[in-house]
């Protein structure tokens, strides 16, 4: 087997770390430490965007990195520890059913993501097309995430981190979407996670507590 | 020109709103803001009916007959509804469930959210219909969730998480979309563009646009509120104040099918196959069968109208996914008759539930008697929503059977019997509650009742006789969208 070249070998470590870190917020059960893990896949996600960038000399791939730099490592972390500071909720520790059985079902998942990306990666001409099986997986993965958190902090997270593999398939699949889809990305996820923050208030004043079981009453009777 | 007022002028009108939306005249001039966003869609329908599509702005704007007709809808129903909203906030407000801050953050995301749908609709960039898709979630999110209560912040919640998710969906499948489109037309700006894929979908990648399909139908589908992802759907209904409702089930859920009938054309053209008809027709037909059969649970008004949007969103889809002239044609006018319907019932409901003092049916009695307008508009509607000729909901689902009948004729017979089980519930439901005993009680404001009739007037007409241009219009409309 032919030796990569060094810009293919960082990209699939980068995807590896991604697929790691999307295990590691499947089970972290500090809202603290899953807030930091979010910041950290964020920064993974900039490094291997502006690899991408280097080796392909994409321009506007340097963009979107600082793009997610700004908003999913700098600013959303930020805004999320001064929520939960702010909502009392900082060292909170979710009661996670069955860990072991929650890791896996990610991993049938991340068989499946690869079985569903080999298609698309056959016809895609981009260097980075191997790990678009990683993208999908991890966006499988913050899915399972989302499905199993009783708190509605760790649900918005899932949320995000769904986001940041969504990201990294339109990155690894294609360079990038075209800028201006890349923007209005950006706006919906700021201007979404703003609204999250108004929401939490409202669910903390309302039912003083942020589980979701108390959102679990309107139901077909 | 009147793309740009079409676009501008409720983004305007947000921002002017959120400073002046707690003022007494806010609800006049959130009427105002939609009447010019009214005329400006008039203005530009008239002007792609004579000098037919038009291509705007670097090819990012597309007018073309099928989204000009829902451009349309769009502007008239948002002004008819914010007509209505004038008493009912006032009278809300007077009730004491809402402060100046919540109804300057009403008035202002009211337009934004008739911004949003009117840039989904006109923008031309299938990435730009997914961020005003995701937009128009996010403008009306803290709607739903206005009164604060804790049923309305659970569905807001349910609202914001199943939609945010389906939508990422939708996102994947615009990537997939883009994955294929990239290489027959190359990296950058054009690739997304609706026009240029359509003029290429014969050489899309076939297997990477139906997965695309798959995705973007999901993804879209729960914004339809599709079985079985219409979840939220009856609870952001129910929750969320009445004009909320209106034009969430008149409005979003038509500019939600919009965008999975886009993608249909691509795919459709793509696959050479029925795949994505198929797949429209399964999901359309499960949402009104299983619609239907939930219909008669339910004890609260607004959540009965809004299974009936799912039973109706389910039809339109069925219709859509058969394709052909006539089904189609039926698909584009059923989307017109049952928003202008159902936001006119909506309507009815909002004011007879401020007159009795609850939503739940088994409380609101004799409401012709208590105010013989609201009784006869919620009847009308009702009758007009069901089917019953002469209205215009007849005209299209009597035309939508004749289709299944010729091209699947095995659908007729569920389509017939959820048809029937859904008269059934909601006449027996609707019957006591306009006549019968009175408990109604008086209204600070003057109810506004002339939107009702005139969404029901309309309708009627189009049951009646559909004018020759309209006919044209859909027509045109169905040839594009096959």
């Amino acid at each position: 087997m032919p030796s990569l070249p060094l810009t293919s070998q960082l990209i699939n470590l980068c995807a590896a770390l991604l697929l790691l870190l999307a295990f590691a917020m499947l089970t972290q059960r500090r809202i603290l430490s899953l807030i930091n893990l979010f910041a950290l896949q964020g920064f993974v996600l900039v490094l291997s965007t502006l690899v991408v960038a280097y080796s392909t000399r994409q321009t506007e791939l340097y963009v979107s990195a600082l793009i997610t730099l700004a908003l999913k490592v700098l600013f959303l972390p930020w805004v999320l520890h001064r929520l939960i500071r702010a909502l009392n909720v900082r060292w909170d520790v979710e009661t996670l059913i069955n860990i072991p059985a929650t890791m896996l079902i990610g991993i049938v998942l991340v068989i499946f993501a690869f079985n569903l990306a080999t298609p698309i990666s056959q016809i895609a001409g981009t260097i980075t097309k191997s790990t678009l099986g990683i993208a999908t997986a991890s966006i499988l993965l913050a899915f399972l995430m989302m499905i199993t958190r009783r708190k509605a902090v760790s649900q918005v997270i899932g949320f995000l981190a769904m986001e940041n593999g969504l990201f990294f398939a339109a990155t690894s699949a294609t360079y990038g979407m075209p800028m201006v889809v890349e923007l209005g990305i950006a706006l919906d996820v700021l201007v979404g996670t703003l609204v999250f923050g108004v929401f939490f208030f409202h669910i903390r004043e309302t039912f003083e507590s942020l589980d979701i079981h108390h959102l679990e009453k309107l139901k077909e009777r | 020109m009147e793309l740009l007022l079409v676009l501008g002028v409720p983004f305007a009108g947000g921002i002017v709103l959120a400073v002046w939306g707690h003022r007494s005249f806010a609800p006049e001039l959130n009427s105002g803001m939609s009447l010019l966003t009214l005329l400006a869609a008039a203005a530009l329908t008239a002007r792609v009916v004579t000098d037919g599509p038009i291509l705007v702005w670097n090819e990012n704007f597309f007018v073309d007959p099928f989204n000009v007709f829902l451009v349309a809808l769009t502007a008239f129903v948002a002004f008819t509804t914010s007509l209505f909203s004038r008493p009912y906030m006032r009278i809300e407000a007077h009730l004491g469930r809402l402060s100046p801050n919540r109804l300057r953050l009403y008035h202002s995301m009211y337009q934004m959210f008739s911004f949003t749908m009117l840039l989904a609709l006109l923008t031309n960039n299938v990435g730009i219909l997914w961020v005003a898709m995701e937009a128009a979630t996010l403008t009306t999110v803290l709607l739903v969730s206005l009164y604060r209560t804790p049923a309305s912040l659970e569905a807001a919640w349910k609202y914001f998480i199943l939609c945010g998710v389906g939508i990422a969906q939708a996102l994947f499948g615009t990537i997939l979309l883009y994955i294929a489109a990239e290489k027959v037309l190359g990296a950058g700006g054009t690739a997304l563009l609706w026009t240029h894929l359509n003029a290429v979908k014969g050489a899309l990648e076939p297997t990477v646009l139906g997965l695309a399909f798959v995705f973007l139908l999901v993804g879209y589908g729960t914004k339809v509120g599709l079985a079985p992802l219409h979840n939220w759907l009856p609870d952001a209904h129910a929750e969320g104040p009445t004009p909320i409702s209106a034009v969430l089930s008149g409005l979003l859920l038509n500019v939600a099918l919009y965008a999975v009938v886009r993608a249909k054309v691509l795919v459709e053209g793509a696959l050479g196959t029925h795949f994505a008809g198929n797949l429209m027709m399964g999901f359309g037909l499960l949402s009104v069968v299983i619609a239907a059969f939930l219909l008669s649970r339910q004890k609260d008004i607004k959540r009965l109208f809004a299974y009936s949007s799912v039973e109706h969103m389910g039809l339109m889809t069925f219709a859509f996914g058969m394709g052909g002239a006539l089904a189609t044609f039926a698909g584009l006018l059923h989307m017109t008759v049952h928003s202008l319907t159902k936001s006119a019932i909506f309507f009815a409901v909002g004011h007879a539930a401020q007159k009795s003092g609850t939503q739940i049916m088994e409380d609101i009695r004799g409401l012709i008697d208590s105010n013989p307008t609201i009784g006869w508009g919620l009847m009308i509607g009702s009758l007009a929503i069901l089917g019953m000729p002469p209205f215009g909901v007849f005209a299209s689902e009597f035309m939508l059977l004749t289709a299944a009948m010729h091209q699947q004729p095995w659908a007729t017979p569920f389509l017939l019997v959820a048809l029937g089980v859904a008269f059934a519930a909601i006449f027996g439901k609707v019957q006591p509650m306009v006549f019968g005993n009175a408990t109604a009680v008086r209204l600070p404001h003057p109810p506004a009742l002339i939107p009702v009739f005139v969404h029901l007037a309309i309708v009627l007409l189009l049951g009646l006789w559909i004018p020759p241009y309209l006919a044209e219009w859909y027509r045109q409309a169905a040839q594009l969208i096959g």
